[in-house]
């Protein structure tokens, strides 16, 4: 059911605050995650169980430190598990649904609570606003809503061109975008729940027009920026350019969330080859680019994950040498999934494509 | 012209139940077809993960050959299929990063069919030629 949260003296966040409590007040989940203010003023995810800490709560803080889906997953991974709820913004929550098509994570035991997304900073950036005092969540909602084709410059490239900021297939949402936030706040919520919180129905807000515009904007802007990286990618420069500075440092893999595996064979000593090998190498090519098997790491992982990149940005995020990682992977990704009319995160019931097949299909590939 | 005195460089990813079996074959009945082929032995086109194909790709092969058994007749019911999904996402990868995904080839030739085998192998072979060598040979930052 369609409710409404009232904001008192324009303090949306305890508001919101508010709510989460309530949930673990009434019992609803044993724990809830949620970013939480840390005392020097950042902002971290937790697991939090007492709920006066929740007054640290603070999801509206435009900055994602990771893929909480990672998290979640760890949560529900296994029993016994309890009931948690986890706020996440659209991307996460994405990621999750594939975590849970690789057996990585499991819905049973958690509440998904979807957050409205204007975007988010670089951490470094949202430390700077923040310590500023910048309204940075407030005037971010609020050009989302007056002016979506007017993006903030200082957003992560991801999130400039994501255009799924909602998810609308969880049962708790959180509507941020198409109300007037320093007065209301408009939520989702099973009936029972909303019966049980002792919450009345109201009236939908313009919040689907508000999405609307957003998603056209960031849809052009989204191509525009693919134009771009495929420009760089199919020209004289090549992958292999694009890629030039990778010190193969991994820190795009280890944040994906998708990339799970514990036995990943760029972690193994795989490619610890003999010493005269490698010189074998740069025999054959003249020169030989150390550290070696840098484009071989990009293009398998593309292979192994690419049709389940949710386009979340977190590679390109801790990517030292500042490389468009997860632009490519979202370009490359985004005819993958086509290939396949696979969408990640979409939808629970479908399946991974790797995984299944029909008798039929692509006839003419294998003859 | 040196074109024509180009030998590629093939490396053919094989299952053990067909393709390899069908190779074999060509070889005991003397059946003539290229030198160019160098072959990898797997258990099922089904365990040929693409990192296989790409270090060989990247490594300046000029043709990659995938070769199992017919659909239908995988020793593991779907090893095949799942193979030819995986091509299909390594082919659409290699073409959107700049690559020339012609150079990958999956093909079905079952343990009797040395002759096709053979064909095959001198289909791939003039087909490379005509390609000219993998430019990724003389990429050192590859
Ligand atoms: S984070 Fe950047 S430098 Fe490190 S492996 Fe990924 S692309 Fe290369
Ligand atoms: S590859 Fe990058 S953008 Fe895609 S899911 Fe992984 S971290 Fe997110
Ligand atoms: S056993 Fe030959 S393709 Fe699977």
């Amino acid at each position: 059911m369609e409710t409404i949260i009232t904001v008192e003296n324009g303090n949306t966040l305890a508001a919101l605050q508010g709510f989460l409590k309530q949930l673990l007040e009434h019992g609803i989940v044993d724990a809830i995650v949620a970013p939480l203010r840390t005392p020097s003023g950042t902002v971290t995810p937790a697991l939090v169980t007492r709920s006066e800490l929740l007054n640290a709560a603070d999801p509206l803080a435009p900055v994602l430190t990771g893929n909480s889906a990672t998290l979640a997953g760890k949560l529900s991974v296994r029993e016994p598990r309890a009931r948690v709820g986890v706020v996440l913004r659209s991307c996460e929550i994405r990621a999750l649904v594939e975590l849970v098509k690789m057996q990585q994570a499991s819905l049973d035991s958690l509440t998904l609570i979807a957050l409205d997304c204007a975007g988010t900073y670089h951490v470094p950036v949202f430390q700077e606003m923040a310590q500023k005092g910048e309204a940075l969540w407030q005037n971010l909602y609020k050009n989302a809503a007056e002016q979506p084709e007017q993006s903030d410059e200082n957003l992560r490239a991801a999130c400039k061109i994501c255009e799924q900021p909602v998810y609308e297939n969880a049962p708790i949402k959180i509507k941020l975008l198409g109300s007037d936030l320093n007065q209301e706040i408009h939520l989702e919520l099973p009936d029972e729940l909303g019966a049980q919180l002792e919450y009345s129905p109201a009236t939908e807000n313009g919040r689907q027009n508000v999405v609307e515009k957003i998603i056209t904007a960031r849809t052009t802007a989204r191509d525009a920026a693919f134009t771009e990286i495929r420009a760089r990618l199919e020209g004289e420069e090549g992958v292999a350019g694009v890629f030039a500075a990778c010190i193969r440092c991994h820190n795009c893999m280890n944040v994906c969330p998708i990339c799970y595996c514990k036995t990943c064979v760029f972690k193994s000593q795989v490619f610890d080859h003999e010493p005269m090998q490698f010189v074998e190498w740069a025999k054959q090519k003249g020169a030989y680019r150390l550290p070696s098997d840098t484009m071989l790491f990009h293009l398998t992982r593309l292979n192994h994950m690419g049709l389940s990149c949710v386009g979340c940005g977190m590679c390109t995020e801790v990517c030292p040498v500042e490389l468009p990682v997860g632009m490519v992977f979202r370009a490359i990704g985004q005819r993958l999934q086509a290939t396949f009319e696979y969408a990640p995160g979409r939808n629970i019931d479908e399946q991974l494509p790797l995984i299944t097949f029909k008798a039929d299909e692509w006839t003419e590939v294998g003859e | 012209m040196t074109e024509n005195n180009f030998e590629p460089r093939i490396i053919a990813f094989l299952c053990n139940w067909c393709t390899y079996t069908g190779a074999d074959l060509a070889g005991t009945s003397r059946l003539q077809y290229p030198p160019n082929v160098r072959i990898i032995r797997l258990m099922c086109s089904g365990a040929v993960d693409p990192i296989y194909v790409l270090k060989a790709d990247l490594a300046g092969a000029d043709g990659i050959l995938i070769g199992g058994c017919h659909p239908g007749d995988c020793h593991y019911q779907e090893g095949n299929y799942k193979a030819r999904r995986r091509v299909v996402a390594l082919k659409e990868i290699l073409k959107d990063a700049g690559f020339d995904e012609s150079r990958v080839w999956l093909r079905w030739i079952s343990a009797s069919e040395g002759t096709l085998f053979a064909d095959t192998i001198r289909e791939m072979t003039a087909a490379m030629k005509e390609l000219g060598p993998n430019p990724l040979k003389e990429q050192w930052a590859v």
